[in-house]
């Protein structure tokens, strides 16, 4: 079922509340992926307060839904949603990359609770997200595994060896995402390396393939029904996004990959993404 | 025959490569434990996991030439709560996907099996981009990775049963399968992490592993009858956990260590042994034969153990000429600097 107006608007509040937190965090962490952070906000938060099935009381869970970042460099964009959903204290957030910390710019599976799999080191998380979805039918679960992989991730060979596998084992109980903000460190993705036509690579690869707004709610929830209702394929959801999503002098900018704020960056930051919004 | 309350047959090593009988030994688990799966990646018949793969064809997952996406989904199929043996040639497992091992597996604690066969030589004529003479270095610097290289079939097949609940990730080292026995059936005292002595001796130590275990106990034997020299050997089949007791044990009796490896000199068995004996603080001799920091040459296996001295001849050798060499006290090396 479509989500509603109202649904729509929570979340919508939500992904503002989110991106003032990533700020924060990114502040009490001295630095971080900021840019990525921010261009998967609506496809972490529409998976975590609307379509997952999950118990953040018991993040070992046996039948919950799966979610795998591939793009593990978006942990700082992660940890304060998990922390939002009560998996842990936001408290330890003020703790991120600090000596000793649980969490570092990667999140630890073994440190981190709700993190379904250790990632960082990139094309590694799709293919542990199709051996977590062979391991749902073979055990005839009806959980499904979500894994979000970048786009500058998609250059890593070891991601079309698991797209190969995933289409090779039918398996629709797996949807991924290309979080398709266009940058990766060094510049435009057509430059550097080009991925398009991105849709059609993943077509030809047997997946199902749905191409979207990345930060437009009523899109992802319709793609995520849609991948959810296919039989017998993967869905691959390329949703276009904006590196750096809500904070002015971030947007499309590829130096903002990595990033650290100053009280005077924080509060513009933080300014720009109520101007956004509409808050004052 | 039952351990750790699994019933399991002793197989016929005179008619079944160790890497059949580690297959056989796969399925038969496989009948008892619903949650073994296994994965290769385009070398079923090669390894011989196909022999799962025949039996529970629905458990085995052969994902084509994809080395990396092979161990990717077995790291995602142990978080998902099963026990994944994934077979490849070593060199594919240990630095073709070695990332993947480390970072997936390794890092994570996670249950996965690898057993990792055309290790060392043992593919002689397929040259150096099969050869595999840097897996024990590089998979015993994995933290958390338990690290095996059985001595023949029979120990093959122990090893794959001792691992099975042996928690976290192993790394079983065999050959190509046609390698030589050098037990007599699968009963003896296997545990992970405590060396078989295979010879006694107190004149010097021979510490092996894989197939330089047979070659040391051969040379061994032979001394004793001809000569009256008294070779200890130690089949040292796990590198990680190493069996520091045992090589300690070595040095205070007898003070003179060779050892014997189908790898690279650097890293290895030799430099495991090394560490161990230079922290003990006790004066030894040691000599490490293994490959010297060369990529082997092209040839039949048993002349590739001939030409880096890693055979019988070869060992004996190396004792003799050790065996001629004074272990000079502590105190007497001032004056040589």
């Amino acid at each position: 079922m479509a989500l509603a107006d109202k649904e729509i608007a929570a979340l919508t509040e939500k992904a503002w509340e989110i991106r003032h937190l990533i700020v924060q965090t990114i502040v009490w962490a001295g630095g971080g992926h900021v840019g990525g952070a921010l261009s998967q906000v609506e496809i972490l938060i529409v998976l975590y307060y609307h379509y997952l099935n999950i118990d953040p009381r018991r993040p070992d869970w046996e039948d919950r839904d799966r979610v795998i970042l591939s793009k593990g460099h978006g942990g700082v964009g992660y940890a304060p949603i998990l922390a939002d959903r009560g998996y842990f204290p936001m408290e330890l957030l003020k703790e991120f990359n600090h000596t000793g910390s649980p969490f570092g710019m990667h999140l630890d599976r073994l440190k981190v609770p709700g993190v379904d799999a250790s990632t960082g080191s990139l094309g590694h998380g799709l293919p542990m997200a199709v051996g977590m979805a062979l391991g749902a039918k073979l055990q005839q679960k009806p959980w499904h595994t979500y894994c979000i992989v970048g786009d500058g991730e998609s250059h890593e060979g070891s991601i079309w060896e698991a797209a190969m596998c995933a289409a090779h084992y039918k398996l629709d109980n797996l949807t991924g995402f290309v979080d398709r903000n266009r940058l990766c460190i060094d510049g435009d993705t057509e430059e550097i390396m080009a991925l398009e036509p991105l849709k059609g690579k993943w077509a030809s690869f047997g997946w199902y393939v749905l191409e979207i707004d990345g930060h437009d709610f009523k899109e992802l929830g319709e793609a995520i029904e849609e991948a959810r209702r296919t039989a017998g394929r993967p869905t691959m959801i390329i949703a276009n996004t904006v590196k750096g999503k809500g904070v002015n002098f971030m947007e499309g900018e590829a130096a903002w990959h990595y990033g650290g704020l100053d009280s005077d960056k924080e509060k513009q930051a933080l300014q720009s993404i109520n101007r956004i919004y509409g808050k004052s | 025959m039952s351990v750790t309350g699994l019933t399991y047959h002793v197989y016929d090593v005179e008619h079944m490569t160790p890497a059949e009988i580690y297959g056989h030994v796969l399925a038969q688990l496989g009948q008892e434990r619903a949650e073994i799966v296994a994965l290769t990646a385009d070398l079923a018949k090669s390894t011989k996991i196909g022999k799962f793969g025949e039996k529970f064809p629905e458990r085995f997952f052969n994902v084509g030439v994809a080395e990396q996406n092979l161990f990717g989904v077995a790291a995602g199929l142990a978080l998902a709560g099963f026990i994944p043996f994934v077979s490849t040639f070593a060199v594919f497992a240990a630095l073709r996907a070695g990332e993947q091992v480390r970072t997936d597996i390794c890092y994570q604690k996670l249950n996965v099996k690898i057993i990792a066969t055309h290790s060392g030589i043992s593919f002689g004529p397929a040259g150096t981009t099969h050869h595999c003479t840097e897996d024990l270095a590089v998979m015993r610097s994995f933290a958390n990775m338990t690290v095996l290289a059985p001595a023949d079939g029979y120990e093959t097949a122990n090893a794959v049963r001792a691992c099975l609940d042996y928690p976290g990730p192993v790394y079983i080292r065999i050959g190509r399968g046609f390698e030589q026995t050098v037990y007599e059936g699968e009963d003896y005292d296997f545990a992970i992490g405590k060396a078989v002595t295979m010879h006694e001796g107190s004149d010097i130590t021979v510490i092996a592993c894989g197939p330089c275990v047979l070659y040391a106990v051969e040379a061994a034997k032979a001394l004793q009858e001809s000569k009256g020299i008294a070779v200890r050997v130690l089949n040292m089949h796990t590198i990680k956990p190493l069996d520091k007791a045992a090589i300690l044990a070595a040095v205070h009796d007898t003070r003179k260590i060779i050892t014997a490896e189908n790898h690279n000199v650097i890293g290895g068995l030799g430099s495991a042994v090394a560490e161990v004996i230079a922290e003990g603080g006790k004066s030894c001799r040691l000599k490490r034969l293994g490959l010297p920091d060369t990529f082997a040459i092209v040839g039949i296996t048993e002349d590739l153990y001939n030409i880096y001295k890693l055979d019988r001849d070869g060992i004996t050798e190396a004792i003799l000429e050790m065996l001629g060499q004074e272990v000079e006290p502590d105190d007497d090396w001032e004056d040589e600097i």
